[in-house]
């Protein structure tokens, strides 16, 4: 994985990208095989490595939009109140949710949530954003807004992206590289080269999408 | 038949309630007129009411209030204090789960009146006796319950505590307790329901021997004297407290766990 690219993990169900993931942000030990982030094993659970979870419980519901961001921002990265405010505030305009700050995560909808949640993730200036099927809970085409925006923010940052999907579009239109697993036993089959197709209308586009269906099939 | 339509189901909350305990005062006032029970024996409403009257105006009614109120407070806070610090112990570690299950299985199932003859023993005819024994009523609901929020707390909420680098202590602080809130005040309710029936039977015993105490003294009092209404007045009293801290419990969810959409309102 190379430092900001936008790298892709697909597979069927039970292939092991979820845990994956999460040996990368540090819950978890791999049971076998080494892990090399920076040049060595990932540390224990940090904000360095950001996560943005399916699971809309991921904010805290006793806090406000604005203040979950303050929140993280001041325990995770030592902001003064003040600063983290504005920055909370800043962070939220990118996402296009300030109309929302000062809700509380049960009165948004499930699109604003994982906005709020990126906004979050994305504030606190992470090395890495793991993505864990952020979308894989919303409807369609509130799914295809935030992948459009997620596109906008990982071009505008420097930020590494790692994104955990089973959409095969979202993989290619997000992605640099999408890596193919499979299950039983857990394996990658390839690792192919997107960051040329970002149209979805491209007969390239269609040529990465049957090569990646056909391959997930094999799977 | 349809409720809208129910003239009664229109009227408001308030007034329901109030029209019912109305209803229920005029029956418990007409059974004694009518009745001509002996005033030894009951209490007519309007009498409960002069005795409520003097007794608040003589200041005794207050001051047995005010000592039952003090030794509850007290017993509740130390005991809610050390059931949450049992229940966050118990979130650090196995051998801390453990500590929780022993001791809660072993007194939980004790009503704690029944450690007041050993509380004598250790405190004297004090109000410490009270107090321990309160405390130890209250600690358990406190720990199970907050325990048992600790650990339904959403496994999303925990790991994105985590992410931030949350970890003892804080993690606790900022996350597990207002996370799992919803049940540490239901804990904290049952905790006063046990607290307050405990206080009142202890100063009942307590009663024989105390020269200045609380309700429950208040009511046994009473009784040596034959002063029935003054033994419906304490009960009134402890009827209302009750009703009173069962609204406050209502107004902090209200504020809290309702508001973060955590719990349904009421």
């Amino acid at each position: 994985m190379e430092r900001g690219e936008t790298f892709v993990i697909i597979g069927p169900s039970g292939c092991g990208k979820t845990t994956l993931l999460k040996a990368m942000a540090g819950f978890m030990r791999p049971a076998s095989g080494t892990l090399r982030i920076e040049g060595g094993p990932p540390r224990e659970p940090g904000p360095d490595r950001a996560v943005v979870f399916q699971d809309f419980d991921q904010l805290f519901a006793w806090r406000t939009v604005r203040d979950n961001v303050a929140y993280a921002l001041r325990t995770a990265r030592k902001f003064s109140k003040n600063d983290a405010l504005r920055r909370a505030s800043e962070a939220l305009a990118l996402v296009d949710i300030a109309r929302a700050a000062d809700r509380y995560p049960h009165e948004l909808s499930g699109g604003m949530k994982q906005r709020a949640a990126i906004a979050r993730a994305i504030a606190l200036e992470p090395l890495m954003l793991l993505m864990d099927e952020p979308f894989g809970a919303l409807d369609a085409i509130t799914r295809q807004q935030l992948q459009i925006e997620l596109a906008r923010i990982c071009a505008d940052t420097p930020v590494t992206v790692v994104l955990v999907t089973h959409s095969i579009q979202e993989a290619i239109y997000l992605g640099d590289r999408v890596m193919v697993m499979s299950p039983f036993p857990a394996r990658v089959l390839e690792i192919v080269d997107t960051s040329h197709a970002r149209d979805v209308e491209t007969p390239e586009f269609a040529r990465l999408t049957g090569h990646l269906r056909d391959l997930l099939v094999r799977a | 038949m349809n409720r809208a339509a129910d003239p009664w189901s229109r009227l408001p909350a308030a007034v329901r309630y109030t029209l019912l305990t109305l209803a229920l005062l005029a029956v418990w006032q007409a059974y004694v007129s009518l009745a001509h029970v002996s005033p030894l024996l009951f209490a007519s409403p309007v009498a409960v009411a002069r005795a409520l009257g003097a007794g608040i105006a003589s200041g005794k009614l207050v001051t047995a209030t005010v000592a039952t109120l003090e030794v509850l407070i007290g017993g509740l806070a130390i005991g809610a204090l050390l059931g949450f610090a049992l229940a966050s112990f118990a979130s650090f570690s196995r051998f801390g789960q453990d500590v929780l299950g022993v001791l809660s299985a072993i007194f939980n199932p004790l009503p704690s009146i029944a450690i007041l003859p050993l509380a004598i023993i250790w405190f004297g005819l004090r109000p410490q006796s009270i107090v321990f024994v309160v405390a130890l009523a209250t600690i358990w609901p406190v720990a199970l319950s907050t325990d048992n929020g600790f650990r339904t707390i959403s496994t999303t909420t925990h790991l994105a505590a985590r992410n931030l680098g949350l970890r003892g202590w804080k993690l606790v602080s900022d996350v597990l307790l207002p996370a799992a809130l919803p049940s540490i005040v239901t804990g904290l309710k049952s905790a006063w329901a046990f607290g307050w029936r405990t206080v009142v039977a202890a100063e009942l015993i307590f009663g024989v021997a105390g020269s200045a105490g609380g309700l429950g003294w208040y009511i046994n009092n009473a009784r040596y004297f034959l002063q029935t209404a003054d033994i419906f007045a304490g009960l009134v009293v402890i009827s209302v407290l009750g009703i009173a801290v069962e609204a406050l419990f209502g107004l902090l969810e209200r504020r809290t766990v309702v508001r973060w959409g955590m719990k349904r309102a009421a």
